[in-house]
This record gives C-alpha cells, structure tokens and sequence, in this order.
C-alpha cells in the first residue's frame, strides 16, 4: 500500500519466470494493454507466460506502454528488440511506438480468458478501469457476442477508486470490508459515482458503519453489471478478468445473483488482455514466418 | 389564505409563503449535511420575513428531493407538479418547463392551469444536472461562477465524448494538458450538459414557451448553448430558483 491518503492505490506488480530460458524459445511474443487506468505487458516464450507487468497508466499512452515494458523486462536479460512480434491492445492501442499490430481489447480478453481460465469459459465478464464489457466467446477464446457499458463509472475501477477515496479506505479492502457485516443491507439508491458522495455522507450520519455502505456499493453495482450480463445471457463456465476480480465482495455478490461460481484465477486477472494481446502476437508471428 | 411551499432540494431549502396570489416570503438556505436543520431554518426565516405567526399559514406543502423528510408538511408533491404550476404561474405562457436543478433535471410539457401533461427526467445520474459543472470546475480548479461566465470567452466547440462525469474529469484533464483554455473547457462543459437536457426535453416535445428554471438557469452560459441546441427561445423568470416552492404554496391554495 502506498503511504499518504493516496486510497485509490491498488498494488502494482510484475513476475517472471525463471524456469523458462527465453533463448532457447522458437518465438517470443508479446502484448501490451494500455488502459485508461492500468497499463500491462506479457511476453509469452513457445506459448507459455514469461514474464509481465501491471502498472497505472500515465497521461500519455506511449509512456504508460514504455513504462511497461519495462517493468515487464526489468528483471530478465530480454531486450525489446529480441521479441518477434508485439500486438497492442485497450484503449491507447493505436498509439504505442513499438507495437506491430494493434487489436481491440474485446477480442485480446477472451483470447487471453481462454489461455489463463482454460477453453471452457463461455461468458467472461471483464470490469476494467472505464468500462465493463460482458463478453460470450468460444472453446478457442472467439468472441461470439458482446455488450459493453462504457458511459457510466458504476462498476468500474474507475467508480471503485472514487468511493475508496470518498470513504477513506484502501481500494484494495472495499471487497473484504463489505463482506464484514452483520446484515446485507439495501443498495444504494444510485449506482452514480458523483452522488456517492451526498449518498455515503447521508448514510453515514444515519449511524451506518463504512462497512455497510460499501456493501450497499457492491451491492448495487455488482445489480447493474448483473443487468449487464442478463442482457447477453450467461453460459457457464463463468470467468471475471481485470482489476475488479479482485475485489471479493462485488464477485462474491455477482456470483450470488447470477447463482453462478465465477472459475478461480491463476493469474493476475489484470493482464488477461495483454496476454491475448500476446498470443495473438504469436500466431500473427508464425503465420508471417510460414510464408 | 396563506399558504407555505418548501422545496427541499440536493443543493438546498427553498421556501416561498403566499397569500393568495401575493408572494409574501422567498428565502433559500444552503443544506449542509443537517437537512433537517436546513428546512427549519429557512422555514424560521420565511415566516419572519412574510412577518406572520406561523398559525396563520393554513397549509404547507413540501416538493423536491428531500420533501418527504418535512414533517410540517400537510402534504407532498412532486417536482414535477410543482416545476408546472410555479413555472404558469410566473409565466402564464409557460408550456414546457425545463428544471435543472443539482442532482436532477426535467422537463415538464404543462397546459395552461400548470397541470403536468407529460415528462421526462434524466435517469440517477450526474451526467445532466448541476453536479456535472460543478465537478467539472473542480477539476479546473477553477471558482464555480467564474467558470460558468468564461463560456463566453470561447469561440471553439470542442467535443466531449464522457457522458459520466467521472469519465469526463479525465478527458478534462488531457484537455488541459493539450492546448485548451479554460473558457474552451468552460463553454464544452455547458454545450455538453446542454445537449443532454435539450434532447431530454425533446422527449417529451418543444411547446413554446419554453421556460427554463432551477440552479442550473442562472448559468448564463448553459442557457445560451441550449437555445442553440433547442433552437428557439428560452426564457428564464427572476427567482427562477423558488419555481418549485411557488408551485407548492400554489399547491396548497387550491387544495384548501
């Protein structure tokens, strides 16, 4: 946790694994995700993960991409110039200097879903910074069909950050905290962020503890991405991705509304689109290679 | 007969006592986080501004979002019913009402005795009402009034893409860090907003005259980008911010 009352601060990351020897590897691909709050890079050495890096986006998206890339290879002997193919993804996708391809952010999810949870994920629900996209894909990780919301910051990470700053805790301890509760209470009247502030003081004043309205956040917003899901339809098996499927108390309450178990992640569930990303660079490579 | 209407609104407690037709008291405080407070101070001051006792008022009628929390009131109206009836009576012409007030706007399609004949409100969320400017001058750091008057420094339409104020803070913030001003900012902010509310109204039909009310009214530049968006006139009464209390008092005159 960063120091200060930065609440909004969720814990950056990076992994390598040492077990693989990238120069004996007969492709090295990568991809890199700029969003609007969070950045990532994987590189993915014969088609396993090699190394990654989640970081917070800076202003401009060539940096938030340099950043993390560098980040992602800070710790191998990996230069940028010895990965074969870089596919770009998320919403600064068109903007990165070393990419050679960029890919829309819907595609390089489900892909990235189907490699980290496995080729019977069907629905995946992916809570980003500013937006929320229901996705339907296929046994290979395609997209079939898909409905996103990205007018609105209720239930994005976005939207988190605001009420973890507005209630002064941690947005790494809103799930847990708002499972920590005697009673679930009612949502909250409205999903908007900018009224939380009137809402939540209101509440609070009322003798509710921060504890109780966060759970009547999650509460409604896990209602809304739940609308969100219903209107595409939901066939098991159920995955969630980006920064949100983190926060154990909005999965646990999609969870219970859907009646549905979400499958556990393996990874940090930020990178699965730079990851897709990535193995879109593979195949994107040794296509370009075969000719 | 006197009568009292107290609109209790996200921004504030707005009370107007009449006589009949004879507005005796206007008074509006700012609701802090006591609301309760709020309502019996403005209350207070109304009745001693209208210099009566408060037996003499025969019926109070409460309106706006937190007009159920009254506990004088005799009854409670809608913002709707209220924005019609205050909005004919100020302007006997009034056939569509426009109220864009903190938290919340709507526009009311009325006949001539101020009954509501259709409407439409934005949904539970900022994006369309005052909240949205305000947010938006924050993230300018820039003083409220100033920001809203600069609107008329600009001469760029710049598009906003972020419905959700959240989103559009940072699109404000890259708009900064690229090449515009304050008053660029300022005048996309309204247009914005501006947009919103005129298709909103468009819902429910453009009947002249149009009169616009609420907070929002007294934003000089909002007013003027909507007419654009509107295409016609839209007039603005003195007090526009006590329309919902007059409705209410007016309410309470012709149920006695």
């Amino acid at each position: 946790m960063a120091e200060g009352k930065e609440f909004f601060r969720w814990v950056e990351a990076k992994y390598t694994n040492k077990d693989i020897d990238w120069k004996k590897a007969e492709v090295i691909a990568a991809g890199v995700d700029v969003g609007s709050v969070s950045s990532q890079m994987v590189v993915v050495a014969d088609g396993e993960i090699y190394a990654y890096s989640n970081t917070r986006s800076g202003t401009s998206s060539p940096n938030s991409s340099n950043k993390a890339a560098a980040i992602a290879l800070e710790d191998t002997d990996l230069k940028l110039e010895d990965i074969n193919y870089i596919v770009a993804t998320g919403y600064g996708r068109v903007n990165i200097p070393f990419a050679h391809k960029s890919i829309t952010e819907i595609s390089c999810h489900a892909l990235g879903a189907n490699f980290m949870y496995g080729p019977t994920v069907r629905t995946l629900l992916d809570m980003g910074g500013q937006d929320c996209k229901a996705i339907r894909l296929n046994d290979k990780g395609k997209v079939t069909n898909f409905l996103m919301n990205d007018k609105c910051a209720a239930g994005t990470g976005r939207g988190m950050e605001v009420i973890s700053e507005i209630l002064s805790i941690p947005v790494t301890e809103i799930g847990a905290r708002s499972l920590d509760i005697d009673e679930e209470p009612p949502p909250v009247s409205s999903t908007c962020v900018v009224f939380a502030k009137s809402e939540a003081t209101g509440l609070l004043k009322d003798g509710w503890s921060k504890n109780k309205v966060l759970a009547a956040y999650c509460l409604a917003m896990s209602n809304r991405v739940v609308d969100l899901l219903a209107r595409i339809g939901v066939e098991k098996d159920f995955a969630i991705t980006g920064g949100i499927a983190k926060n154990i108390g909005i999965v646990s309450r999609i969870e219970k509304l859907l009646g549905v178990k979400a499958l556990q992640p393996q990874h940090d569930t930020q990178i699965a689109g730079a990851l897709g990303g990535a193995l879109f660079a593979q195949a994107l490579w040794k296509k370009k290679r075969a000719k | 007969m006197i009568t009292a209407g107290i609109d209790v609104g996200t921004g504030g407690v707005k009370v107007v006592i009449i006589d009949g037709s004879k507005v005796l008291s206007k008074v509006k405080v700012l609701s802090d986080a006591e609301e309760a407070m709020a309502i019996q101070n403005a209350f207070d001051q109304a009745v001693s501004e209208a210099g009566i006792s408060k037996d003499a008022i025969e019926t109070i009628i409460s309106t706006g979002a937190g007009g159920k929390n009254v506990d004088a009131a005799d009854d409670v109206i809608t913002d709707i019913t209220s924005a019609a009836k205050g909005a004919v009576f100020v302007i006997p012409e009034a056939r569509t009402v426009i109220d864009v007030g903190s938290e919340q706007s709507r526009a009311v399609k009325c006949n001539e005795s101020g009954d509501v004949v259709d409407f439409a409100t934005n949904e539970k969320c900022a994006a369309g009402a005052g909240a949205f400017i305000e947010a938006m001058a924050r993230a300018v750091e820039s003083d409220f009034e100033k920001f809203v008057s600069l609107y008329f420094d600009s001469q760029k339409d710049i598009p906003l893409n972020a419905q959700c104020a959240v989103f559009a803070e940072s699109e404000v913030v890259s708009l900064i860090n690229s090449e515009a001003t304050t008053a660029d900012i300022s005048r996309a902010i309204n247009r914005s907003i501006a947009e919103r509310i005129s298709s909103l109204t468009r819902r429910v039909g453009l009947e002249e005259k149009i009169v616009l009310i609420g907070g929002v009214a007294l934003n000089k530049g909002f007013v003027d980008a909507l007419q654009k968006f509107l295409k016609t006139e839209v007039s603005v009464p003195d007090d526009s911010i006590f329309v919902n209390a007059l409705g209410a008092a007016l309410h309470g005159q012709e149920r006695s």
